[in-house]
């Protein structure tokens, strides 16, 4: 079942059509990639899909039928919508634990808090942090405070923006074994990201965007045999 | 800065006080001292026109915190404070009138001024104190209301709504300058003679307002620390910081700085309502924009973001004008730019780095090296 389907999707800057008529769904269960050049309207995508953006026309709809183009940003969240963005956005002027304590929103039950904080600094192995300063924290720590902000919301649908770009290899391996923890069969998850073998080992499928549209959408064996994939990604 | 309290929402707020006061042990003593002038206003009676300046400062001192709740904690600068200051001001003054009037049968120069027989309807009830105090607080929160919904919902931020609120003050300036107005116009409101039937200028009286000041400091402190110690205050901090970034976490943005701007403007009011009666005076000067940046000056003096630095740029500031606005009146204005460029260059965090060199010498790096208003949450994506 679809747990989040784009539809007919066009985003509009002034003449620029950054998404032009896309379609996605993604099934509860599913890690889906999205790949793309810079500028293919990725980010886009999410903004649309998380309120930040309002798109043109088209609709996004949750697997409940909750159209997200009708609400804003907050609503859109506390429907179960949660996103890490590009760029690390963590709180710098507050604690690991007090980020991951915003990361539970305002619908969290307040007993369950301290549960799902715990449960956050474990997988995210950020325990021995938990009184830091986010701003203190290294870049790859900053990528998995966000990811853990995320997860103690305990989302239905997840959107992770490039969560490897500028990792170490080190550190890119163990953000995908988070990502594998973070699949649930009531949940979808959609990821951003450039780094091919790092798909190749988080998703089952993946949807190729170009210019706004999709491009290829399937396999990733499939993808890289694809002509046009590999004219995209080769042309440039 | 936010402090290690980390307490559920559950615990009823007393039970917040010790903990909130003990991660901040300047704060705390500071609370201490401003109790320890209440005591000893009364125990030492020191001469009327000192106590009279203890209890201004303790004014200017919760007008400055009001301001730093919205500032430095939520980032939203108001250059139009001194609004929601004189609506606590005006009212004070019309309940004083009012009062005087009924306790003395004297009619108030304005009475005479404006032609009036008796005092208008819209005085009804006013030589009520309880209901003077329900009217200043509730219009103060009213005003704020619809000011702060209509800029917050179309958000209006950063550097357009400080200009807004200080049009906003100005605006209300120049209504009150008005005579038709019926609030004393250019003139304002003076020679208030009876408070709760005392005579005005009697030791005991100045005493009396004074330590109210000085009681209400004390409270609003502590009742904004534990505010600000609480998840709250994480969320005020993170609004300020990153705000979208915030609204993507579930929040209402809108809601939250609508509640802590309402909560700043009806603590200004209570500042206006307590510094009327101690200057004896109200006019439409208290509505110029310059004191309503002078305020945002106090704070930023002080060091912004920290309550205790707002209590103390408020304090070191007005002192210290008390002190040359008699010695040498002229210069204020230059000593006054002085400070601020000293402050903005030196001390990017305000007074209070002063302070935090002294207690901690070994970590001699300031806090941080912009100061909290020139950070900006950058934009998402
Ligand atoms: N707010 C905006 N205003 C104008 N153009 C934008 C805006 N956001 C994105 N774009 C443009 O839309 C295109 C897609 O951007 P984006 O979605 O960020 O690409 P990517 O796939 O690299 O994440 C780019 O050409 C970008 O310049
Ligand atoms: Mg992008």
């Amino acid at each position: 079942m679809s747990a989040l389907v784009v539809d007919s999707l066009s985003v509009v800057f002034g003449a620029f059509r950054a998404l032009d008529g896309l379609s996605l769904a993604v099934d509860a269960g599913e890690v889906r990639a999205v790949i793309g050049p810079n500028g293919a309207g990725k980010t886009t995508l999410l903004d649309a899909i998380t309120g930040i953006t309002r798109p043109r026309s088209g609709r996004i709809v949750l697997g409940d039928g909750l159209d997200l183009t009708q609400h804003g940003e907050a609503a859109i969240a506390r429907a179960g919508v949660r996103r890490k963005f590009q760029k690390p956005s963590v709180f710098p002027a507050l604690t690991v634990r007090e980020n991951l304590s915003l990361g539970c929103g305002p619908g969290c039950p307040p007993g369950a808090q301290a549960d799902r904080i715990a449960a956050a600094l474990a997988e995210t192995g950020l325990e021995a942090r938990a009184g830091a300063l986010a701003g203190a924290l290294a870049h790859g720590e900053k990528q998995w405070l966000e990811i853990g902000m995320v997860l103690a919301s305990e989302p239905r649908v997840i959107l992770l923006d490039e969560p490897v770009a500028g990792l170490s290899d080190a550190e890119t391996a163990r953000t995908a074994e988070l990502i594998a923890t973070l699949r649930r069969p009531d949940r979808a998850i959609l990821v951003i990201e450039h780094d091919m073998a790092f798909v190749e080992a988080v998703a089952d499928r993946v949807t190729v965007l170009h210019e706004g549209r999709t491009l290829f959408e399937g396999g990733m064996a499939a993808a890289r045999a694809d002509a046009r994939v590999i004219e995209v990604f080769l042309g440039r | 800065m936010s402090g290690a309290v980390d307490l559920s929402p559950r615990v009823p707020a007393v039970r917040r006080i010790g903990p909130a006061l003990g991660s901040d042990p300047l704060l705390a003593s500071l609370v201490v001292l401003v109790l320890a002038a209440a005591l000893g206003l009364v125990l030492l009676q020191p001469a009327p026109y000192l106590v009279n300046m203890v209890g201004q400062l303790a004014a200017f001192a919760i007008l400055a915190v009001s301001l730093d709740l919205v500032w430095g904690y939520l980032g939203i600068l108001s250059l139009g404070h001194g609004l929601f200051f004189a609506i606590g001001g005006y009212v004070c003054a019309m309940h004083l009138l009012a009062h005087a009037y009924a306790v003395t049968g004297t009619a108030p120069d304005l009475m005479q001024f404006m032609g009036w027989k008796s005092l208008p309807a819209y005085w009804t009830g006013l030589t009520s104190a309880p209901y003077a105090l329900v009217l200043a607080l509730g219009l103060a929160a009213a005003v704020a209301f619809v000011f702060g919904l209509a800029s917050f919902r179309s958000r209006v931020n950063g550097v357009y709504f400080s200009i807004i609120s200080q049009a906003l003050v100005y605006v209300a300036m120049l209504l009150m300058f008005r005579n038709d107005t019926g609030l004393g116009g250019n003139n304002g409101m003076t020679g208030f003679s009876v408070l709760f039937g005392w005579p005005m200028g009697s030791p005991g009286v100045v005493t009396g307002l004074a330590v109210a000041a000085l009681l209400t400091l004390a409270g609003v402190l502590v009742g904004a620390k534990v505010l600000v110690a609480s998840p709250i205050g994480r969320r005020m901090l993170a609004c300020r910081d990153d705000e979208a970034r915030l609204r993507t976490l579930g929040y209402s943005t809108t809601r939250l700085k609508l509640g802590i701007w309402c909560l700043s403007a009806v603590i200004a009011a209570l500042a206006g309502l307590l510094y009327v009666p101690q200057v004896g005076i109200i006019n439409p000067r208290v509505l110029s924009p310059d004191l309503s940046i002078e305020i945002a000056v106090w704070v930023a003096i002080g060091g912004m973001g920290r309550l205790g630095g707002a209590v103390i740029g408020a304090v070191a500031v007005n002192a210290l004008k008390f002190w040359l606005s008699a010695a040498m009146p002229e210069a204020w204005p230059f000593i006054l730019s002085g400070l601020v460029l000293a402050v903005v260059l030196g001390l990017p965090n305000g007074l209070l780095d002063l302070a935090a060199l002294r207690l901690r010498p070994a970590s001699l790096k300031p806090t941080s090296l912009k100061p909290t208003w020139l950070r900006r949450g950058g934009g998402l994506r």
